[in-house]
């Protein structure tokens, strides 16, 4: 068996292995389910006419990601190396694409770890009673509450001031919060323990963070459809129209989520395949993670919006009752004459009576769609609408708790495959000195990842994350999955590859993958990628900041990137993939200079090539 | 009632210094009669009077708006007559509490302008002068002081017991000297640090081991792989020592 020379022609050291398959699946499963499938799927569920939605996202899933996720594990599982290695065996020339597999790993996992870090923060907080963003606080004196607190909402000042402390404007740094440098490095530590010994400790770990959440999500399912005004955001979510699928805003939105949900083209996934045995059946094992990625979307998107629809009926009831309160006080009627059931006859007959007493009053508009269009998506929807919601269900401190660990784990899970993409290619390219334990080597990887982002600490941290989520975790990433799939179909040779996949599985892959990656794959990626970057270029990009003394507060202000910022976005988003071209043409010039590249290759181009093979006589 | 009291008192002084012996009968036929009249317009008098201090948006008066069924829900009582006199005991109460030396009655507690919200007004007589009513700060002070005593009475809160224009001091939140969330953050990462200690320790012990018995065991690890045990799944098939690298053993 061919494999068997190659593993022991490396001086005898084992790649680490995976205890069995269920720890390498869960590993996969928990990298692909993220936080994005709790808090971005539901959202655009919403927004484009939910149920109808699904169609564009499942079409995406069959033809852009369960290809693209089928390759990598293939490819990680056949070479046995990381994305550097993997890519360097394909074609030296195509090395640049590990390169920025690794870059961008390396930037996701800095502002990845730092919403995890505002995780642990709030998970901190939740136990207290009364929870801490449930009333506002009072002023020096005690006279009064904060301003800013009563302007906006308890919620809102918890959020911005008490744990961001955040800036007017990015132009303003603000200095290091220490309670979020501490929640930062408890974080960092937290993800070092579980990296430890690499996957020995990791497997363990995924055994709790890749389950608990579906737990979470079943408990939350249970109890948001007891609560009143549940079946409405329910009804809202999924009711379909139909009419949204002319709008090619949301394909390119399907195809996109469905591409970042799956992490594919972080070199994750290539790392934990490259610890299986060769013969794995890799097809199965994609399968299996594509499609319980989308069901966890879907089954997750049910509680959220259970939750979401009563805390819109609770925002119309809580509205209703103003009404009701200032009507009753100044005609005197009798207490709880009105109610919410009998509002509208009692307002349009005093309306009718004395309609200048009632403009008077200043009522409010209370209509439940408004409140249950208030979506949110990201960490608005995570730290503001579900805190709020959570602090009117009885027992909110249970609740807090089981959100915030779940969000944890879904965090985590998802760090385990960004910080691989980073550990493995270093491993594989030799960069770590021999005397260096691989323990001392991870705790220096993620003691410089927690200083690189202390920025996400300072006052001004959020705007710049928004940046990194917006700017290096979707372009670049694209990009790399282009080259992936080119690599591999074309240059690699979709003949060689369906050899190793019928090495790997016993069986040829059939027309559809072939079809996928030969055409379909590279097409949509590339008019994904188009569409994505002239939607983006369209509109000099804004920003929201949260400014008291803005004239609209506490709407955000809407404030355009300085062009130093800008800047940094561009260089954000090219610096990972301008090192496809730079390796090319860096091979092309060595290539072209001197034939003595031997050294330069770690491993043959050919993995069929077999040292154990050469006549030494 | 004391004032009726004072001005017959008053009158009869008056009638009674003109003409001691003559027309004492008359006049104590008269006095009588106008005792009588008195009488009456004191009765009919006393509470017109009492009504022009009390009035709505009177001066030195306060509305009150009790929410019963807010704050009670089923147990509500009903707002009735003996409430009332309830509510101005329990403010004459607040008025002694307050202005030690002197004695309110509920007298002195005059009610009016009552709505079925049920909301009312009330201003506040001295004692000594039923005419002179007490200044709106000083009863302000009264309720301030008793506001506990005066909610408690009625079974309601701040919120449901409202005398509008006394606002009530806002509940100072409880500042715990260790903000909780450092207590939740030390035990987890305690537990976080003993653990990566605990790893590195087992890793470095487990490495000493290895370096110590590795010239028994290598040729076990080699059984190990001849065998063809990997990821804990056995390979099929028999594996061939043909190929094995043995070049390490056996030098040419």
């Amino acid at each position: 068996m061919p494999e068997e020379g190659m593993e022991d022609s490396k001086g005898g050291e084992e790649r680490p292995k995976w205890n069995n398959k269920a720890e390498y699946l869960l590993t996969c499963i928990g990298f692909a389910v993220g936080l994005g499938n709790v808090w971005r799927f539901p959202y655009l569920c919403q927004i484009y006419g939910g149920g109808a939605f699904l169609i564009p996202y499942l079409i995406a899933l069959v033809f852009q990601g369960l290809p693209l996720l089928y390759l990598e594990l293939a490819i990680g599982q056949r070479l046995r190396m990381g994305s550097i290695g993997v890519w360097n065996s394909i074609s030296p020339y195509l090395g640049g694409v590990g390169v920025a597999s690794m870059v961008v790993s390396f930037c996701v996992s800095l502002f990845y770890n730092t919403i995890v870090a505002w995780v642990l923060w709030y998970l901190f907080n939740s136990f207290q009673e009364p929870l801490p963003w449930s009333q506002c606080p009072l002023n020096h004196n005690n006279t009064g509450y904060v301003e800013e607190c009563v302007e906006s909402t308890p919620v809102n000042y918890f959020w911005y001031r008490q744990t961001l402390n955040i800036t007017p404007n990015m132009e303003t740094s603000g200095s290091l919060q220490w309670w979020m440098v501490v929640s930062l490095a408890t974080a960092w530590s937290i993800v070092y323990i579980c990296f430890i010994r690499g996957i020995e400790t990791i497997g363990k770990a995924v055994y709790v963070t890749a389950t608990f959440p579906y737990l979470v999500l079943t408990i939350f399912l249970v109890r948001a459809l007891t609560l009143p005004g549940s079946s409405e955001g329910l009804i809202y979510l999924f009711t379909p129209d139909w009419e949204i699928l002319k709008n090619p805003q949301v394909w390119l939105d399907a195809a996109t989520q469905i591409f970042f949900s799956l992490s594919v083209a972080f070199g994750g996934l290539i790392s934990f395949s490259s610890y299986n045995s060769q013969k794995n059946n890799c097809e199965r094992d994609a399968v299996l993670v594509g499609v319980i990625n989308s069901a966890t979307s879907i089954y997750a998107s049910i509680p959220i919006f259970a939750i979401l629809g009563f805390k819109a009926h609770t925002n119309y009831v809580t509205c209703l009752n103003g009404n009701i309160l200032a009507l009753t006080n100044e005609f005197d009627i009798s207490d709880m004459n009105i109610t919410v059931e009998n509002y509208e006859q009692w307002f349009d007959s005093l309306n009718g009576t004395h309609p200048s007493r009632v403009s008077n009053l200043n009522l409010k508009t209370c209509d439940l769609q408004t409140f249950l269009d208030q979506s949110a998506s990201g960490t608005g929807l995570a730290f503001i609408v579900f805190t709020e919601a959570v602090i009117s269900m009885p027992g909110s401190q249970v609740w807090a708790v089981l959100f915030f660990i779940m969000l944890f784990s879904l965090g985590l899970s998802s760090m385990f495959g960004n910080l691989e993409g980073v550990l493995t290619p270093l491993h594989d390219l030799k960069l770590v000195p021999k005397w260096m334990p691989n323990e001392l080597f991870t705790a220096l990887i993620c003691l410089v990842s927690f200083l690189v982002a202390l920025i996400f600490t300072m006052g001004s941290g959020n705007y710049w994350l928004e940046i990194f989520n917006s700017y290096v975790g979707s372009v670049p990433l694209l990009i790399i999955a282009f080259f992936e799939i080119i690599a591999v179909a074309y240059i690699y040779g979709i003949g060689r590859f369906s050899d190793d996949l019928e090495f790997m599985t016993g069986h040829r892959p059939n027309i559809f993958w072939k079809v996928c990656w030969l055409v379909i794959s590279p097409l949509m990626l590339i008019v994904v990628l188009v569409a994505y970057v002239a939607v983006q270029a369209q509109t000099h990009p804004t920003y929201p900041a949260w400014n008291p003394d803005y004239v609209n507060f506490p709407d955000t202000e809407v404030l355009p990137y300085p062009d130093w910022v800008f800047a940094i976005c561009v260089l954000l988003s090219s610096v990972p993939v301008i090192s496809i071209p730079l390796v090319a043409i860096y091979r092309l010039i060595c290539c072209m200079s001197g034939r003595h590249s031997e050294d330069r290759l770690h491993n043959d181009p050919n993995p069929y090539a077999n040292e154990g093979y050469v006549v030494e006589s | 009632m004391h004032c009726c009291s004072h001005i017959i008192l008053l009158f009869g002084q008056a009638i009674c210094t003109v003409g001691d012996n003559c027309y004492r009968a008359v006049t104590f036929l008269k006095e009588g009669m106008l005792v009588w009249i008195l009488f009456l317009l004191c009765q009919v008098g006393a509470p017109a009077l009492a009504q022009d201090l009390c009035q709505r948006d009177a001066p030195n008066g306060y509305k009150v708006r009790i929410s019963l069924k807010t704050a009670l829900g089923e147990d509500a009582y009903e707002w009735n007559q003996s409430e009332m006199f309830f509510f101005q005991a329990t403010m004459a109460f607040a008025m002694r509490r307050h202005f030690q030396m002197e004695t309110y009655n509920v007298d002195n507690i005059i009610l009016c302008v009552q709505t079925s919200r049920v909301s009312f007004w009330f201003v506040v007589t001295s004692p000594d002068n039923t005419t002179m009513l007490i200044p709106k700060a000083d009863v302000e002070k009264a309720v301030r002081m008793s506001r506990h005593r005066i909610n408690n009475a009625f079974l309601l809160s701040d919120r449901t017991l409202e005398f509008l224009g006394i606002y009530p001091t806002l509940a100072a939140t409880v500042n715990p000297d260790t903000p909780p969330w450092l207590i939740v953050f030390g035990v987890v990462i305690g537990a976080v640090c003993a653990g990566i200690i605990a790893l590195l320790v087992s890793s470095l012990l487990q490495k000493r081991r290895k370096e110590k018995g590795m010239t028994e065991d290598g040729q076990d690890e080699e059984d190990m792989q001849v065998k063809g045990v990997e990821n804990g799944i056995n390979l099929d098939g028999t594996y061939n020592r043909g190929f094995t690298d043995d070049d390490r053993f056996t030098k040419l």
